[in-house]
């Protein structure tokens, strides 16, 4: 390698100076086109934002809380901004809370199974492997099968049913964090552990399990908000009701299914809150979102 | 090489090992161990890397048995039983014989937590404050943390952490610490504490380290097994202990040339 092979501008002694070469302006190019692409990316989304807020704020009172859907109204009407939707907030926690009911303890069980008990042995992949086949299935389908299992045997929608199809639509998000978290803690903390003497069921109880917590609840959190804003599989097991229900086993109004039947509807006042629900559902999320990073930061 | 051993190693033994073979898979990783460990004395395992010196420490309190393709043949006694016999119970086991590793590993917990874990796993009845202190004093912890025993384990220095990890392991009162280079990852300030902390150990406890570090071998063990390892025609490396004696013998007389070899610096 002499240093004739070399071209004449990387000959030794040369300037340390900058110089404008065909390299820096391809570099120059190309980081200006990832940045245009990375705002690109997000003008999706601050415009949906802008979309929502600006069609919802003006709904947006306390009432909304507290109040029943009302009959639709002509836009003159003195009641056209009356009612709320008061009775689908509660729905979604329902439908919400009996699905994460349902799901985490199964969750973390089995992902306790899949990571310190059969951890790299068939069955575990086996099961990893169908936990995301479980997580591919589109919605719609968990909620067909919550309908015939729950909806058709009890002869009612109810909340129910449409916590159970959550269930299995938020299980393999579970499943699949809480494994990583568990898998993540150190394993010389697990070997710390059983060199002092503890069986296997203490070494996760004690110590794995609390070092773990933070990441499976960012992954339990980011499941229960995506399952709160699903749609698909409450239409036909929660259905609706245009009345408070505290009953699970009862038809019940959510935000989603809400926002479904009202924006489709001719009805002014009816699309306005739409809007509005939409707005509700869409800070529900960011602010689960914004815990989930919370939890993760404070680690 | 046994009759050579006995002769010298002349005291109450805590471990009798009698030929043992110890495999992953097919994979021979230590063969033909015999060996007597001694009793309020501290043995080193020495040897270059790969040459099965932790294997062999771990098979004394069962973490092996964390290893799926482990097996082992021969028999490990321990006060004459049979360690590997079926009706061991491993957790048991890693009561009486408490390990200290190479990376020190407390929990993320409070210190005081970390030096109670193993206590209350036991159920301990007793006053823990108590129990919490004289491991702390034992572990020569006391000074440096009395006044933050709600701190953080892992927030400690790395020297405080190893010596918190000795103090945890003493309050469960094992009969025998068995350290997987216990100071490897520790600055010479801190790895001479622990030297000093396993001569006063030494009286209570029977202790056997694994070090890499030839000085720490010859300053502070009684006994040391020099580990050495062979490779057959398909590269595989199995290690054997190649001699053992006492460790001034190892260090000043040793019989075999591959030892002189090696404590002299020559090569590993």
């Amino acid at each position: 390698m002499t240093s004739q092979e070399f071209p004449a501008s990387l000959a030794k002694g040369r300037s340390l100076e900058r110089a404008v070469t065909s390299k820096t302006i391809f570099s120059n190019v190309m980081t200006g086109l990832v940045f245009a692409c990375a705002l690109l990316a997000l003008i999706p989304l601050f415009a949906l934002l802008f979309y929502v807020i600006s069609k919802g704020a003006v709904r947006l009172s306390p009432q909304l809380f507290t109040q029943l859907p009302p009959p639709p109204f002509p836009r003159d009407s003195p009641q056209f901004s009356s009612g709320g939707f008061g009775n689908a907030i509660v729905g979604t926690f329902m439908t919400v809370g009996l699905g994460s009911l349902i799901s985490i303890p199964f969750g973390i069980f089995a992902a306790i199974y899949l990571s310190e008990f059969a951890r790299d042995t068939k069955f575990a992949n086996g099961i990893n492997f169908f936990t995301n086949v479980l997580s591919g299935v589109p919605s719609i389908v968990m909620g067909v099968f919550a309908y015939s299992l729950i909806v058709l045997a009890t002869r009612s929608y109810s909340a129910m049913a449409a916590g159970f199809a959550l269930a299995v639509l938020m299980l393999p998000t579970i499943v699949r964090t809480s494994a990583e978290a568990l898998e993540a803690v150190p394993s010389n903390l697990r070997q710390a552990s059983v060199g002092l003497g503890a069986s296997s069921y203490q070494t996760v109880l004690k110590v794995i399990l609390p070092a773990a917590i933070p990441a499976i609840v960012t992954g339990i959190i980011l499941a229960i908000a995506r399952a709160a804003g699903e749609t698909a599989p409450i239409i036909f097991t929660a259905l609706f009701s245009n009345f408070w229900n505290w009953d699970p086993w009862r038809p019940t109004a959510t935000l989603s299914v809400l926002v479904y039947n009202f924006a489709i509807t001719p009805f002014a006042n009816w699309q306005e809150l739409a809007w509005a629900a939409s707005l509700v559902l869409i800070t529900l999320v960011l602010f689960a979102n914004v815990l989930a990073r919370w939890i993760i930061r404070k680690r | 090489m046994t009759s050579n051993l006995q002769q010298s190693v002349q005291t109450d033994n805590v471990f009798h090992t009698e030929n043992v073979n110890i495999y992953y898979g097919d994979f021979l990783a230590v063969k033909e161990v015999n060996l007597d460990v001694p009793k309020n004395a501290i043995t080193a395992f020495i040897g270059p890397s790969g040459c099965g010196k932790s294997t062999v420490l771990r098979c004394f309190n069962r973490l092996n048995d964390l290893i799926k393709s482990f097996h082992l043949d021969g028999k490990i006694l321990y006060h004459g039983q049979d360690l590997y016999a079926p009706e061991i119970d491993a957790v048991e086991v890693r009561r009486q014989i408490g390990m200290v590793f190479q990376q020190p590993n407390p929990f993320p917990k409070s210190i005081y937590d970390n030096i109670a874990f193993g206590p209350r796993l036991l159920g301990y009845k007793g006053d823990m404050d108590e129990l919490v202190e004289r491991s702390l004093k034992r572990g020569a912890l006391w000074e440096d943390v009395k006044d933050k025993l709600k701190a953080m384990g892992t927030d400690i220095s790395g020297g405080q952490q190893q010596r918190l990890c000795i103090a945890r392991a003493i309050a469960v009162q094992p009969e025998v610490i068995l350290m997987d280079e216990p100071c490897a990852a520790l600055d010479p300030i801190s790895t001479l504490k622990i030297e000093d902390l396993m001569q006063e150990l030494k009286e209570d406890y029977t202790l056997v380290i694994v070090t890499h570090n030839m000085q720490q071998a010859s300053r502070a063990s009684d006994y040391t097994a020099f580990f050495n390892v062979q490779a057959n025609e398909k590269g595989q490396r199995t290690g054997f202990i190649e001699e053992y004696d006492r460790t001034e013998s190892i260090f000043q007389s040793p019989k075999k040339k591959a030892t002189q070899e090696y404590v002299s610096g020559r090569f590993g």
